[in-house]
């Protein structure tokens, strides 16, 4: 029964029903007071109940340029997403195939092996949010969720001395030095990262929840990391249905967060095997669902003796693949013919 | 904070009332639901689900920090600025002082290749004083495969701190902060786990030791075969544990052989991969970490221990502080030792790859040989 979809409750779904209201085409042309004579229900609840039936094409469109209120063309659209504004990875080979960096509004996910970086990329990030924007950066805070535990301090302030050291370095060639920006110090990045460690899935959710309205008291974040959003979700979970639907739940609004604050959203993912095509294969973690979920999809990997960045899924950027380096300073360009000794 | 009851967060009475009604009584239950099977069993509309929720989430939510105000806890209230020191100096100059605290480091390596003494060593060095180095603290050791020897304990000790051991009554002091659990099954072990969160807070227990993990499940679940990690509840229990009360957690794990075609890939590197198959043909199996990749992710550190052409390698193989350096070290009668301080570093795969001489060494002795040129 059609009816049964609206969000509304099942009291007045039953009033609905009863007195024959079983498909949403019925409500579209009717009016509040009608519905709410019919049904015997005030005004405003009628109001509510019909504010969620989709109502016909034979709006007026004189009103207003919209035609569909929320709607928008993709003129528009194309105009909006010029000013995107993206954050940098610190590695240049990265930053091009992704266009210039990890995009604001859009929800991206990076997973991979375990040593592979991704927690480092996160930190990475969550420090180069606040470089100013000539350096890559959007001069913002950062909400860093900690759900593993591995989320090591002192080597957040290793990644932000660097990132200090060539910021400095950067302002003294572009010979652009703001007073305000050399008083930045290493210390100041982490004063504007803020933590969240998450210990159950329902605290889990629950943050994410309340971030709506976290970042509306803190307008300056602009990048969520969650580092990562899997482990929660592969411990002691019997119930697979569930798990899919209160994942599918927090992918959505962690969209609408990007899109409502112009932020940007990045989920680390775990990797597990899967028996595909004869042989086991390697895949992101938390199912084929999920793997729906997020906007961009980016896989970290080894090739060979280096590490590279694959682009899995990207509505915009075609897929590539760059190579890049974890060093002391943090992420950085894959140097191949740096001073190494190999062993063996 | 999941399990409070939402009797307590000072809902509107009405919300609550229903809520209590419809046997949703903590948040983990109203959390659980999707706001639209929520409005189904409460039988209200969205406005007030979607408000009830956002003040339940509001109270649920853990309170946040800045990375500023985390790092200056940590300095001002640890000792040794959070680490436990090997008292290999190399090592722990590459981990930043030691075995850190508050998080899971795990020693890989074959069977014989010197995980359980330096197990030994760690313990020792936890229950030292402080002004030798130590942490002047009680140890917890969960040996799971029978292989804690207190004669060699002993001998260590001598043999590492002959001031403090051959001082009257120390050596029973120093042994006796020294707990071993002895687990049977992994009942037992999810048993002693339970116990140990009470002990942690009751002594000053400042390491926790299991040697080894992987002998608890013996290849049960290799390859992933079921949905359920039987390990997913200790996992997450080590891990809360170990951040809650701020010790260093030191697991060891066994290793598995896997024939090299079933090297796991992405789907999108299948093209690659025949090329890569004929380099590591010449071996006929390679060594990996058991227990999995869950596992895996979920360990902050892993060192390795490892046998290339006779000589023993320690290798930090994850970390996420870390470049990942080599070392050689011997096994003495004072315990694990490095030749060296340097270390090498290593690059690319081999950064996770476990070497074991072995018998392959025999047999492939000609085409290692060619490798290492």
């Amino acid at each position: 029964m059609e009816v049964g979809r609206l969000p509304i409750s099942a009291a007045l779904k039953g009033k609905l029903v009863s007195a024959g209201y079983t498909s949403l085409s019925l409500l579209s042309s009717l009016s509040p007071s009608h519905l709410a004579r019919d049904l015997n229900i005030s005004e405003n609840e009628a109001l509510d109940i019909l504010k969620h039936a989709p109502h016909d094409g034979r709006i007026d469109t004189s009103s207003g340029h919209h035609i569909i209120s929320g709607a928008q063309t993709a003129w528009d659209m194309l105009h909006e997403e010029e000013l995107l504004t993206r954050i940098t990875t610190s590695s240049v080979e990265i930053d091009n195939i992704l266009g210039g960096g990890i995009s604001c509004r859009e929800v991206t996910e990076i997973g991979g092996v375990p040593g592979i970086g991704k927690t480092q990329l996160g930190i990475q990030l969550a420090v180069n949010v606040q470089l100013p924007v000539h350096c890559g950066g959007l001069g913002g805070k950062a909400i860093y969720i900690d759900t593993e535990g591995s989320f090591m301090v002192e080597r957040v302030l290793q990644i932000a001395e660097a990132c200090w050291d060539d910021m400095l370095a950067n302002n003294a060639i572009s010979q652009n030095v703001h007073a305000g920006q050399v008083g930045m110090q290493p210390k100041d990045f982490l004063e504007n990262i803020l933590y969240f460690r998450v210990c159950s899935y329902t605290e889990q959710i629950a943050l994410i929840n309340y971030l709506d309205k976290f970042i509306s008291e803190h307008r300056d974040v602009k990048i969520v990391v969650v580092d990562s959003i899997t482990f929660h979700f592969r411990q002691d979970f019997e119930d697979m249905a569930l798990r899919t639907r209160l994942l599918s739940g927090m992918a959505l609004k962690l969209m609408k967060l990007a899109k409502k604050f112009c932020l940007a959203v990045v989920l680390l993912n775990q990797v597990t095997t899967k028996y595909a095509e004869g042989s086991f294969q390697l895949t992101l973690a938390l199912g084929d669902s999920w793997s729906h979920a997020c906007t961009n999809r980016i896989i970290l990997y080894w090739n060979g003796n280096e590490r590279y960045a694959y682009i899995d899924k990207s509505p915009s950027l075609r897929s590539a693949s760059a190579p890049y380096a974890v060093t002391a300073r943090g992420i950085r360009n894959n140097v191949s013919n740096c001073k190494r000794i190999k062993l063996m | 904070m999941a399990s409070r009851p939402i009797s307590e967060m000072g809902l509107p009475k009405s919300i609550a009332n229903v809520f209590a009604a419809r046997s949703i009584k903590t948040a983990k239950d109203a959390l659980s639901l999707t706001e639209f099977d929520l409005m189904e069993l409460a039988d209200m509309g969205l406005a007030e689900v979607t408000s009830a929720l956002a003040h339940i989430s509001e109270r649920v939510s853990p309170p946040y920090q800045t990375a500023l105000s985390l790092l200056e806890q940590r300095i001002q209230n640890e000792q040794l600025a959070g680490h436990l020191p090997t008292g290999l100096k190399g090592l722990d100059e590459a981990l930043f002082g030691g075995i850190p605290f508050g998080v899971i480091t795990e020693l890989v390596g074959p069977a014989g290749i010197g995980k359980t003494q330096f197990c030994l060593k760690l313990s020792l060095l936890a229950s030292l004083p402080t002004r030798h180095g130590g942490l002047d603290a009680q140890v917890i050791y969960i040996d799971v495969e029978s292989k804690f020897s207190s004669k060699r304990l002993i001998e260590i000790g001598a043999q590492s701190f002959p001031e403090i051991f051959y001082t009257r009554g120390m050596a029973q002091e120093m042994a006796g902060r020294i707990l071993v659990l002895r687990p049977a099954s992994l009942a037992e072990f999810t048993e002693s786990l339970q116990q140990i969160k009470l002990l942690l807070l009751e002594r000053r227990v400042k390491l926790l030791v299991i040697d080894s993990m992987a002998a608890l499940t013996s290849g049960e679940f290799e390859h992933g075969a079921s949905k359920i990690n039987p390990l997913g509840w200790h996992i997450s229990f080590l891990k809360s544990v170990g951040e809650l009360s701020r010790i260093p957690i030191v697991v060891t794990n066994q290793v598995r052989s896997q024939s090299s075609d079933d090297t796991w890939r992405y789907n999108f590197q299948v093209g690659t991969r025949h090329r890569d198959l004929e380099d590591t043909s010449k071996y006929d199996s390679q060594l990996i970490a058991a227990l999995g990749i869950h596992w895996a992710h979920a360990v902050t550190i892993r060192l390795i221990l490892e046998t290339i052409s006779g000589e023993r390698f320690i290798k930090v193989a994850k970390s996420p502080m870390s470049p990942a350096l080599a070392f050689p070290f011997s096994i003495t009668s004072s315990g694990i030792s490095l030749l060296n301080d340097d270390g090498i570093e290593v690059v690319g795969q081999e950064i996770s790859t476990i070497h074991c001489d072995g018998h392959s060494e025999i047999i492939h002795s000609d085409t290692l040989q060619f490798h290492r040129q």
